[in-house]
């Protein structure tokens, strides 16, 4: 059984007139490192809040079809039992840190469950050394950067030791470099302790070689689903409108133009140019 | 915005700092108490420099005197009030008791605002804040005066963003008659309004995500426990109670005019029996 | 023309934000200043509408110093986008905020309501006159600030961050817009660390680092400098990565272009006979 798993799912905010996803049916396996894009208002913020319980606890709504994470049905558990399995890492980083230290925010989500004191110092001190932040520990997170105040977010979800992550569009507000740590972090998670990631970008240049999986929506419906290398060489994808990077575009230029390159479609700067050496090595 | 420096917490570390707030508060309370019960202005005086050791300790002595000058304005006001009253009830003559008894309540609020003053400026709002969940209190009003209180910066940085965008817009807030410079604030406010909902929504969200209301029984990750420090600022409160209520009850306590009165009196005794 | 001879800004928390700072950036030039968080690039661009005087050196605009002239006055020629479009809107409806600003520089009602018409018709929010700009997408809200401040006409117009939080096809329609202003002579300033966004636009680019400008040219030339774009924190657009990967080819040194890279490296797989 997948970790997460929709069949059909639909959904209208409240008062509004059209679904914001519509028959969304999509499977995300343990341990995958998912990427969902696609044009602003295509619903991929829509269904990240499917996958921990605010839609539709917390915004209400007209929610059909099911969606059953960690095997759980997402309609009939309340937030804070899905927040046990399901971290949400939200865009805005200011916004998601309420305490006067990192290590009180870290704390909060263990705090809620009631966690004895003892297990939360061991969880949170993981937690903030996973997400490279343990010297920060007792920072205010205002004097913090926002890439800094992103992996303080990271790490107070990581702290409650969820089986999925979900990060929604994590560094819009963050410069290339920091943005870059951010996605090293992740990948580190999901490499070394199974973490099954689901990231919303828009940044594929920079997100689209850590990926297992990639979902592309468009006007709250799934357009493509699967493997990346495939999908983001796709003329499918290119009328999407989603950024594809460029070493990938470059790829589908010159294989029209009659050049195949190697078997494997490159998704970074560093695939191309191995690609390219190989290429011209042989000639 | 300097209005809001006063507020951001800096971390000082200091024996004072350190002390438990509940500890601190009913010190705090005491000296209320005992600033009551005295009207005499002697006691008063020694109660005022009581506070002098604290706040040396604590190394806030800037900003205790800041806050002096800020109560100095509402005690001069108290002081000249009480001071008229008194004067038109004697039939508009000076009469040292009272001088003495106005100097006394003016010095009287002055203690109460400093003692309160030492307490704002030695404890942070995170201490505070753990202070009062202990004390009971329901943790959803820790958390909005928490939350609230990190958000202060924030809150003072957007208003100045505001405001340069609307500047950059040809907005003159100098400009105009008094009716026109209150409006001129209307395209700061709203957006920072605005702003405050969708903040609000987006703290709501995460608070979810991170399992609030999970259960009613809440633990910490910190917890206030009583040392040294502690025990000696009871011992020291008490004794200043006690001293306080027993002087009260059994010892007269003397008005300054009539020790001046009696000194003036001893010394022109003096200058007559030398000359 | 906008001089900066020799500027020093410090914050009032003793942050100094620029050290030193000269350059000149001429009528209906494109500058794109790039930069890590914190390398004084927004402080930089605050100076060119007088919201910041400098500490030490001079500001010119059109060759009068930026003190001796108001924040408002020196707005009516440079127009300064912010990154969040929500700092400044509050009005009822699309119209008045595009009105404001209008209203703030003393234009006739008359003149007032064609420039209303012809901002909206510039960013297509024509139907959207009458309607809250608070019940917009965050897209449509980002194109009503920028009419707002567009309705005045700006010889310079400071764009901060503009790409932030946008889609591949906004960010394409900002570049189509950007080429348009461009064609009307304005003189464009793009603060962003976007680095595929500059690479498409191919502008003038500044580099700053700590307080200073470390490099100044065009993005060709800048963008494909590996070293100096590691002073700045910044890292190269794909293509000049994948370039700077085969050394061993003598390939042309300032590509970032796609199309181009895919034309020179097509030649070059061809002539070694495929």
């Amino acid at each position: 059984m997948a970790i997460i798993e929709t069949h059909n799912l639909s959904y209208t905010y409240p008062g509004a007139t059209k679904q914001s996803i519509s028959g969304v049916s999509i499977k995300i396996e343990q341990g995958e490192f998912t990427l969902i894009t696609g044009p602003s208002g295509c619903g991929k913020t829509t269904i990240c809040r499917c996958f921990n319980g605010l839609i539709p606890h917390f915004y209400q709504g007209e929610m059909t079809g099911s969606i059953i994470v960690a095997d759980k049905k997402v309609s009939e558990n309340p937030i804070h039992e899905l927040a046990k399995h399901v971290g949400l890492v939200f865009q805005n980083p200011e916004n998601q840190l309420f305490a006067l230290s990192v290590e009180k925010d870290v704390a909060f989500g263990l705090e809620n469950l009631g966690v004895p004191r003892k297990e939360i110092r061991e969880k949170v001190d993981w937690a903030l050394k996973l997400a490279g932040i343990y010297e920060l520990r007792e920072r205010p997170p205002h004097e913090l950067s926002g890439g800094q105040q992103q992996r303080v977010a990271i790490a107070s979800v990581l702290a409650m030791q969820p089986r999925i992550i979900v990060l929604d569009e994590p560094t819009s507000f963050l410069d290339p470099l920091s943005a870059k740590k951010i996605f090293e972090v992740i990948r580190e998670l999901n490499r070394n302790l199974g973490i099954t990631v689901v990231l919303v970008e828009h940044r594929l240049d920079l997100t689209a070689k850590y990926t297992d999986h990639i979902i592309i929506m468009e006007n709250g419906k799934v357009m493509l689903d699967g493997d990346p290398h495939q999908i983001l060489q796709s003329e499918e994808a290119r009328l999407v409108g989603v950024g594809i990077p460029k070493a990938t575009h470059l790829y589908r230029i010159l294989k029209h133009e009659g050049i195949q390159l190697g078997d494997t479609v490159p998704l970074s700067s560093e695939d191309m140019a191995k690609l390219l050496k190989e290429a011209l090595r042989t000639r | 915005m300097s209005v809001f420096s006063g507020l951001k917490f800096r971390k000082v570390y200091s024996p004072i700092h350190n002390l438990d707030p509940r500890i601190k508060f009913i010190y705090v309370c005491v000296i209320f108490v005992i600033a009551i019960l005295y009207s005499e202005l002697i006691p008063l005086i020694v109660l005022f420099f009581l506070q002098v050791p604290f706040v040396l300790l604590a190394r806030v002595q800037r900003e205790w005197v800041r806050s002096l000058r800020g109560a100095g304005y509402l005690a001069a006001l108290i002081f000249f009030t009480n001071f008229i009253f008194k004067f038109i009830g004697a039939g508009y003559t000076i009469l040292p008791y009272d001088v003495e008894t106005t100097i006394g309540l003016t010095l009287r609020f002055v203690v109460l605002v400093e003692s309160f003053s030492v307490f704002f400026l030695t404890t942070s709002p995170d201490h505070l804040g753990l202070a009062l969940e202990q004390t009971r209190v329901p943790y959803e009003f820790v958390f909005a005066f928490t939350t609230a209180v990190r958000f202060v910066p924030v809150l003072a940085e957007e208003a100045q963003t505001i405001m340069d965008a609307q500047k950059a817009r040809g907005l003159e807030l100098e400009k105009g008659n008094f009716m026109k410079r209150i409006r001129n604030y209307i395209p700061i406010l709203i957006p920072l309004i605005v702003s405050a909902i969708r903040r609000s929504l987006e703290l709501a969200e995460a608070m979810e995500s991170r399992a609030w209301g999970a259960t009613k029984k809440r633990t910490n990750l910190y917890a206030l426990k009583m040392r040294k420090g502690d025990f000696a600022l009871i011992a020291i409160t008490a004794t200043i109670l006690a001293a306080a209520i027993y002087i009260r009850l059994y010892v007269p306590v003397p008005m300054l005019h009539d020790i001046l009165a009696s000194w003036t009196h001893t010394a022109k005794l003096l200058t007559i029996t030398l000359l | 023309m906008i001089e900066v001879k020799d500027v020093y800004f410090s914050y009032q928390n003793g942050v100094e934000a620029l050290k030193g700072v000269s350059l000149t950036i001429k009528d209906g030039e494109f500058v794109a200043i790039m930069g890590q968080n914190g390398a004084g690039k927004t402080t930089l661009v605050k100076h060119f509408n007088g919201l910041l005087k400098p500490a030490k050196g001079q500001v010119l605009i059109d060759g009068v110093d930026t003190t001796k002239r108001s924040i408002a006055e020196l707005s009516k020629d440079v127009g300064f986008v912010f990154q969040n479009p929500d700092s400044q809107l509050f009005s009822e409806t699309v119209e008045d905020e595009i009105a404001f600003a209008l209203k703030n520089f003393g234009y006739e009602t008359e003149v007032i309501e064609k420039r209303i018409t012809w901002a909206l018709n510039l960013l297509n929010l024509t139907q959207y006159r009458k309607t809250s700009p608070f019940m917009l997408s965050g897209g449509e809200r980002k194109r009503v600030a920028l009419a707002s401040i567009l309705a005045w006409d700006p010889k310079t117009l400071i764009l901060d961050e503009p790409t932030i939080g946008q889609d591949y096809e906004q960010k394409e329609k900002l570049r189509q817009f950007i080429m348009q202003m461009r064609t009307q002579q304005k003189t464009i300033i793009a603060v962003t660390h976007d680095v595929e966004f500059v690479a498409e636009c191919n502008p003038r680019v500044l580099l700053m680092r700590e307080g200073k400008v470390i490099a100044d040219g065009i993005a060709t030339r800048i963008l494909t400098d590996p070293e100096i774009l590691t002073q700045a924190s910044i890292v190269p657009p794909q293509i000049a990565q994948i370039f700077l990967e085969l050394p061993g080819l003598n390939l042309q040194k300032d590509i970032i272009d796609v199309y181009e890279a895919a034309r020179i490296l097509q030649n070059i797989l061809e002539k070694r006979g495929r």
